[in-house]
């Protein structure tokens, strides 16, 4: 009868349940079906901020969440960390559920999670060392051990030498230094990005971003980027999510998004960063009254980008087609080709190409008519 | 001016050192926990306890807006009980702790409240209790403000202790109204004024040094 018993009780913490928390898992960071609402308070309105949120993040991967304010990105990065708990679903990171955990357990798990700040956060009133040192101070560290750390994350973010500056003495992207260095210091198995670029010029972003894909390389940490950039996604990231009004309106690889974007929004960040990739001269003449030539984009991907997709789209459509303009990108470690053609022979011969070109799986829109 | 009256002054003079420095002392170290709990127990906040933080400015509002001079005589019994007497500068230094201990706690609260709420929310995503997040993180940060509330608060004190005379507690504002108004000795009220401006400007540049001194966000521009 006890034996019984106890069977029946272990039932519930089934296979399943093994399957989610199991250390076979590839997934550092798991949204199952979360929603989260900010209750009414005094006079300020419930706040939906994320509905149906189901996605994962591979382990030692670098993955954007990209969305415009108030799309909920920040809300979701803030469920990562146990800063906020998730309303309804659960949050798993690192096969431990987090939005389950208080008080001192969540405490620990927040050790193996990093976070880097758009306005870095740091202490005005202590040095680059000692604010690396806070979160090793709050851990627990001796005096020793946190000053070999300090040191080694100094070196690390390749500031070595701004030891003993406070941040007013630091320019920007140092500043991010020792922000990304306190975040690394308990060796976290996940990094946080909340728009850690935003604030800094073009070259220091740059610059910002390669030290987080070496730290990526070489640690093997988990990067999740929040972002409000494409650019940002599409110089670092390998995966990326979509967040608009608190939904995920699209996920996956970052050069597949680039090619084939469904959403508005996401097609509207691609065009951010894209632009309209033509050429001014051939931009002012473009018109929308049918003749001349059909000026269609197309964009193409993988080695050696379309270099016989024009030659066979000529050959076996039978046209002149001429290359207007050409641009080639790396995005999410794949070279994605923009090309701009223009089609002569009117719509019949334009149609017929755009049929051949979906046929191929090339992602084609017509552009206007250039005469 | 006689050495005796000499003598006066210097001995008014410690008696408004040892009330001023005692009741701001006795009042930070009531005022300053009172206030950073004041900035941190709105809805939402780092101690999240909304009642608790009405009641309390309740409380400091009424006292605040309590006379000085009232609540000196108010509060006798109250004087007696703690200082076993309700005359002389031992016994003047109740009112003058309860007087100060709402003002050093609202500027202390302003001071706290400067500190960005982001490295409340960084501290947080390290794991930091609430308790290393006051002591590692607010103060530190506020410190130059809480310096300046300070230095406000003993001029504030400076000022207060003028009206223990009312209650036998001596000190300069005592001196200075016995003998300077009831006594027509104007050179004792001129000897008494340029003694408090003295203080005053000691304290004032004393805590703005220190108030700069550890304020690095100015320090190195």
């Amino acid at each position: 009868m006890n034996a019984h018993q106890s069977l029946m009780i272990a039932q519930p913490i089934g296979p399943e349940e093994v399957r989610s928390y199991g250390p076979q898992s590839d997934a550092m960071v798991r949204f199952e079906r979360i929603s989260k609402i900010y209750p009414a308070y005094r006079d300020k309105p419930e706040v939906l901020a994320l509905q149906g949120i189901d996605f994962e993040i591979a382990r030692g991967s670098i993955t954007g969440v990209i969305g415009r304010s108030g799309a909920g990105k920040s809300s979701l990065v803030r469920l990562i960390n146990g800063l906020e708990k998730p309303t309804t679903g659960r949050v798993v990171v690192d096969n431990s559920d987090i939005s389950a955990l208080t008080g001192r357990d969540l405490r620990l798990a927040q050790r193996s999670i990093g976070m880097i700040f758009q306005h870095f956060n740091l202490l005005s009133s202590r040095t680059a060392a000692d604010n690396i040192a806070l979160p090793l101070e709050i851990a627990g560290w001796s005096k020793a051990d946190i000053r070999t750390r300090v040191s080694e994350l100094l070196s690390l973010v390749g500031i070595a030498d701004k030891h003993d500056r406070y941040p007013s003495e630091l320019s920007g992207g140092q500043k991010q230094r020792v922000g990304i260095a306190r975040a690394l210091a308990t060796r976290p198995s996940v990094l946080l990005s909340d728009e850690a670029t935003s604030a800094l010029d073009p070259q220091t972003t740059r610059a910002i971003l390669d030290l987080l894909a070496n730290i990526n390389r070489e640690l093997g940490v988990t990067i999740v980027l929040i972002t409000h950039e494409m650019s940002v996604v599409r110089q670092l990231a390998k995966e990326v999510v979509v967040l608009d009004a608190g939904h995920v309106v699209e996920s996956g690889h970052v050069a597949d998004i680039f090619t084939h974007p469904k959403h508005p929004i996401t097609q509207s960040f691609i065009a951010e960063v894209t632009g309209d990739s033509l050429p001014v001269s051939l931009a002012s003449r473009l018109v929308q009254e049918p003749g001349g030539q059909t000026v269609i984009r197309l964009q193409v991907r993988g080695a050696g980008v379309g270099d016989t997709l024009i030659a066979r789209l000529a050959r076996e459509v039978g046209l002149d087609v001429s290359l207007l303009s050409a641009r080639i990108d790396e995005i999410g470690g794949q070279h994605v080709g923009t090309l701009v053609l223009g089609i002569p022979g009117g719509e019949i011969v334009a149609t017929r190409s755009m049929a051949w070109l979906s046929q191929h799986q090339v992602s084609a829109e017509r552009l206007g008519y250039v005469a | 001016m006689s050495p005796e009256l000499i003598n006066l002054i210097i001995q008014a003079t410690g008696e408004s050192l040892y009330m001023v420095g005692i009741a701001a002392l006795l009042g930070t170290a009531f005022g300053l926990p009172l206030g950073v709990f004041l900035a941190t127990s709105r809805n939402g906040e780092l101690f999240s306890a909304p009642l608790i933080n009405r009641v309390l400015g309740i409380i400091v509002n009424a006292t605040r807006s309590t006379p000085f001079i009232i609540l000196v005589v108010a509060i006798i019994p109250f004087t007696r009980l703690i200082a076993g007497t309700s005359i002389g500068s031992t016994a003047a230094i109740v009112p003058l702790v309860i007087a100060a201990t709402p003002f050093i706690a609202r500027l202390v609260e302003a001071a706290i409240r400067e500190v960005d709420g982001g490295l409340i929310e960084t501290a947080s995503s390290f794991g930091a209790l609430p308790i290393q997040i006051v002591f590692k993180v607010l103060i530190p940060e506020a410190l130059p403000g809480l310096l300046l509330a300070l230095t406000l608060a003993v001029v504030s004190l400076l000022g207060y202790s003028a009206m223990v005379g009312a209650v036998g507690g001596g000190g300069l504002g005592d001196l200075g109204i016995r003998y300077g108004y009831q006594r027509f000795m104007p050179e004792m009220m001129l000897a008494v004024v340029v003694v408090l401006i003295a203080l005053v400007q000691l304290v004032q540049s004393a805590g703005e040094y220190l108030a700069r001194r550890v304020n690095r966000r100015l320090r190195h521009r």
